[in-house]
């Protein structure tokens, strides 16, 4: 009765505050509203920009069919929120129940939700970073400024990690007819994420596309000119780019920083939150009143072994966003699992990739329909006799199918006949995914074990 | 003796309204009557086959023993090698691909958002040309001719030829539709002789669009050089040929059942009249409503497959019955009613999977543009027969007259 009366209270007056101003804060703030709350709701933002779309920003943005400042993501419906954009969050207290802004506000909340996302990880050296013409590519101003100066036609561009998002800068370059070369520690592309049988697929597809394609190096140093302009890229195999611009492309670190000390769970790998989007704290005791979503959160997945996955898929940010929002004004009964399918999307080089599942943690892999060497095909992943994950290439009608074979845990390889099945198609062989225990920053999708407390990785940097 | 399921869905006396039967259908997860075809209707199983790659659609795979009873009227009887929409991958795909090429994005962005002028054209031509508006057939005066002139455009075929067109495809259609009381072999060798001659037509353009092409479709197919190489002129006429048959007996039925569904709401209609933009929503409840593709017969496994504890073995002709599965009750709410707010509508209407409908920004267009004039240019339109008169196809469900009044056309 009681419960029942101040979740009432909540949904009527409650103060709801929302930390990070982008997909995923967004749709859980339209949730809300539609779920029927009237309290406050305050959306905290350390960009200046009202919530923008991101994938956009490796694609038509640099291709310059859109302007970084045209991705405003669509809105579903008012939200009459009070905004704070500009000013990150610098603390959490979480006995008081408060945010604190870096301008020195602190807001009140009685349910938090936490969206805070991922950053692109700079270039490990400070100096080098510094110099003119070094991009990363995250933020709307990222894209508009690395978009302004591949307008102004560089001689070529160095793309430094060949994952999806340097892999779509790259094929960007290409159709706008500039000269890239693309340095890769790994031995071919999206080797963390998809594996080397795919990745040989990747790297046939950009070199086919022009690309001055380098793998298993490692670029050991940037060297700018008296003018503090970026001129030329150094190679662990002693060779050398010469290059006047460079997009530093090597992954993404959680933003969570700002929970230092705050006694959540909360460390390099993200934030610890159970199947319901509610926070854990650094004991491994979920909190009641702390919601997570979108990139920034570790979750666990029922048909993954309960492992935390930590994904950064635009569908699972709004997936989570909604799960999070309908659970803070729920009852424990009412509450909903977040239960989405990993699911992730890419073009580049002309090619639609789309995976499902999990295939980072498949050990083998079988080409079920069409072939490698058409570059269209599924691949299905196997992990301990189960179906665990599928990609396609140029195939993503198919892939529906290939989530139920996940979802029902089919035995691999699928003992069945489908159609244009090839002779390659006959017998799995290795994934040839990279040591797990080697953090790249390839993979979209990252398995990080069992435990809620997460505060031992360190990221050895790749380059 | 109660009559099977099967009967009743072919049986004509339930042309009209089929949905009672489909009803019945979705109580059993797979519905298969001795040595028929398995036939499934509810939404989430129709959607998976369509998604399954055990499933096939060429004819080629079905085991010999296999008895459908539609397998006659869906044979394209002819010496043209099977279009796509008989085909798998990976010829399937190659063929859709180079067709795509001239049609859609990502080569052909503009083409059919280019045709809207042209579109608006032959829609507000044939509003102008009907006779008496005290007595319309939508069907004969509109809906009929539309599409046929719409795909002679597409393809670029002379407007001095269109009327020849039009009498072939309007006798290949008829033999998707046997009239009970013709003489069938002479039906037969009718629509054989207009496929006969549609095709030397269309080998004689092709040659001339070779020698001098222009910017429509068939030019570009004919002349095409993209990284699959050109088609064969044999697969090219099946491909035009399959432009059009796809494209006719559908819309002519998207326009008829959609008029028919707005004068059974004439609340709808009225809110068409003062907003055209609503013709967009309203045309994707109606491909959920009432589809003009009931149900896609050419399906079957290439291996024994389970579907809740039943198993359609290897080679069995399956069907897929798309209108039962848009009516489904787990999957749209109060699916018997006809509602253009319908917020989540992922009907089954165009298919789905890589044989979903190739024409269907086109189809979307044509009905939108068609609806929206039709309810902004008729006064005080009304149904002058409810049920109207319906065509024998169980399968391209239409009405076969559409006879309406109205007191005036407005200019
Ligand atoms: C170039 C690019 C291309 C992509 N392409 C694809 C794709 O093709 N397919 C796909 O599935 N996904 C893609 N993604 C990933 C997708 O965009 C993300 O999964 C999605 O943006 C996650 O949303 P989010 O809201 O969780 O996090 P984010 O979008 O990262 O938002 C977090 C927000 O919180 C803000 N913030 C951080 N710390 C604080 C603080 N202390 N106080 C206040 N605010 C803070 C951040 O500045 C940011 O605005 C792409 C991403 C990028 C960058
Ligand atoms: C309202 C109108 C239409 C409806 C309801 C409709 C419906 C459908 C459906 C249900 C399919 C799937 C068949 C299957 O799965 O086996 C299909 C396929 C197809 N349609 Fe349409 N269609 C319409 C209009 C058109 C038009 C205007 C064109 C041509 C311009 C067209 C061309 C095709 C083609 C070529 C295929 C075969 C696709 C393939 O096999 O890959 N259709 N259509």
């Amino acid at each position: 009765m009681n419960g029942d009366a101040s979740l009432e209270q909540l949904r009527r007056e409650g103060r709801v505050v929302i930390v990070g101003a982008s997909l995923a804060g967004l749709r859980a703030a339209e949730t809300l509203r539609e779920k029927g709350f009237a309290g406050s709701l305050t959306m905290i933002g350390d960009e200046p920009y009202e919530p923008y779309d991101r994938p956009p920003l490796s694609k038509q943005v640099l291709l310059g069919m859109a302007g970084a400042d045209r991705t405003a993501l669509p809105r579903r419906r008012a939200l009459d929120a009070t905004w704070r954009l500009g000013v990150p969050a610098t603390g959490l207290d979480m006995a008081a129940g408060r945010v604190r802004l870096a301008d020195g506000d602190e807001v009140p909340y009685d349910r938090l939700l936490i969206a805070t996302g991922v950053r692109a990880r700079p270039w490990p050296h400070a100096a080098e970073a510094e110099l003119d013409g070094v991009f990363v590519l995250r933020t709307r101003d990222d894209g508009a400024a690395l978009a302004r100066r591949l307008a102004e036609r560089p001689k070529r561009v160095l793309v430094i990690g060949a994952g999806f998002t340097g892999s779509e800068i790259a094929s960007a370059c290409r159709e706008r007819g500039l000269a890239v070369t693309v340095a890769e520690r790994a031995a071919a592309p999206l080797v963390g994420a998809l594996g080397g049988v795919v990745g040989a697929v990747a790297a046939e597809l950009q070199r086919e596309h022009g690309v001055d394609l380098r793998c298993g190096v490692m670029v050991t140093a940037l060297e700018g000119d008296a003018t503090g302009r970026v001129r030329a890229a150094h190679l662990s195999d002693g060779s050398s780019v010469e290059t006047d611009v460079v997009i530093v492309s090597l992954g993404a670190t959680r933003n969570t920083e700002w929970l230092a000390g705050s006694g959540l769970g909360a460390g390099p790998r993200g934030i610890a939150c159970d199947a319901g989007c509610r926070a854990f704290d650094i004991r491994g005791i979920v909190t009641d009143d702390i919601y997570v979503a979108g990139d920034v959160a570790r979750s666990p997945h029922a048909l993954f072994g309960y492992q935390f996955l930590s994904l950064e898929h635009w569908g699972n940010a709004v997936s989570q966003a909604e799960t999070a929002a309908h659970n803070m004004l729920s009852a424990s009964s009412d509450r909903l699992p977040h239960l989405w399918m990993p699911a992730f999307w890419s073009s580049q080089f002309g090619v639609n990739i789309k995976s499902v599942g999990v295939p980072t943690l498949g050990t083998e892999i079988v080409v079920s329909q069409g072939s490698l060497a058409d570059r269209r095909f599924v691949g299905v992943y196997g992990y301990q006799g189960r179906v665990i994950g599928a990609v396609a290439f140029d195939h993503a009608r198919w892939l529906p199918f290939y989530q139920e074979l996940i979802e029902t845990t089919v035995p691999f390889p699928p003992p069945f006949p489908t159609v244009d099945r090839r002779p390659e198609g006959r017998r799995p062989v290795d994934a040839d995914f990279p040591d797990p225990s080697v953090p790249t920053h390839g993979p979209t999708v990252t398995l990080s074990g069992y435990s809620p407390a997460d505060r031992r990785m360190t990221f050895t940097p790749a380059h | 003796m109660t009559q099977s399921l099967l009967h009743q869905i072919l049986d004509y006396a339930n042309r009209a309204d089929p949905y009672p039967i489909y009803e019945e259908l979705r109580k059993t997860p797979v519905h298969h009557e001795e040595d028929g075809p398995y036939v499934v209707g509810t939404y989430y199983e129709i959607r998976s086959l369509l998604h399954d790659p055990r499933i096939s659609s060429d004819a080629r795979n079905l085991a010999s023993t296999a008895r459908d009873p539609l397998a006659e009227s869906a044979q394209e009887g002819s010496a043209l090698p099977p279009s796509f929409l008989r085909l798998d991958p990976p010829e399937h795909d190659r063929l859709r691909r180079m067709t795509n090429r001239p049609f859609g994005p990502p080569h052909s962005p503009h083409r059919v958002d280019g045709m809207r002028g042209e579109l608006r054209d032959i829609v507000a031509g044939l509003i102008d040309g009907i006779g008496d508006p005290g007595r319309i057939d939508l069907v004969e005066e509109f809906s009929y001719p539309f599409p046929v002139t719409v795909i002679c455009r597409l393809l670029g075929v002379p407007r001095e030829d269109e009327a020849r067109f039009h009498t072939w495809a309007d006798t290949i259609a008829a033999s998707l539709d046997p009239d009970p009381d013709a003489d069938p072999t002479e039906r037969g060798k009718e629509s054989h002789e207009a496929r006969m001659q549609l095709g030397m037509y269309l080998a004689g353009l092709i040659e001339e669009r070779r020698k001098k092409p222009g910017d429509d479709m068939l030019s570009e197919l004919a002349t095409a050089k993209g990284p699959d190489g050109a088609m064969t002129t044999m697969e090219l006429l099946s491909t035009a040929a399959l432009l059009l048959i796809a494209g006719h007996e559908t819309t002519v039925n998207l326009v008829t059942n959609g008029m028919l569904t707005l004068l059974r709401n004439p609340d709808v209609l009225q809110r068409l009249r003062a907003d055209p933009r609503l013709a967009v929503p309203v045309v994707e409840e109606l491909l959920r409503f009432e589809p003009p593709v009931q149900l896609v017969p050419q399906r079957t496994p290439l291996a024994d497959i389970e579907i809740h504890g039943v198993t359609i073995p290897k080679g069995a002709s399956l069907w897929l019955v798309l209108a039962s599965g848009n009516r489904d009750p787990q999957r749209f709410e109060n699916p018997d009613r006809f509602d253009p707010d319908r917020r989540d509508i992922q009907h089954l209407g165009l298919g789905s999977g890589i044989h979903s409908c190739f024409g269907a920004p086109l189809a979307r267009l044509e009905a939108q543009l068609a609806l929206a004039e039709l309810a902004r240019r008729l006064e005080n339109p009304r149904l002058l027969e409810d049920p109207p008169p319906y065509r024998q196809n169980a399968v391209l469900r239409g009405p076969r007259h559409l006879p309406i009044a109205c007191d005036g056309i407005r200019p």
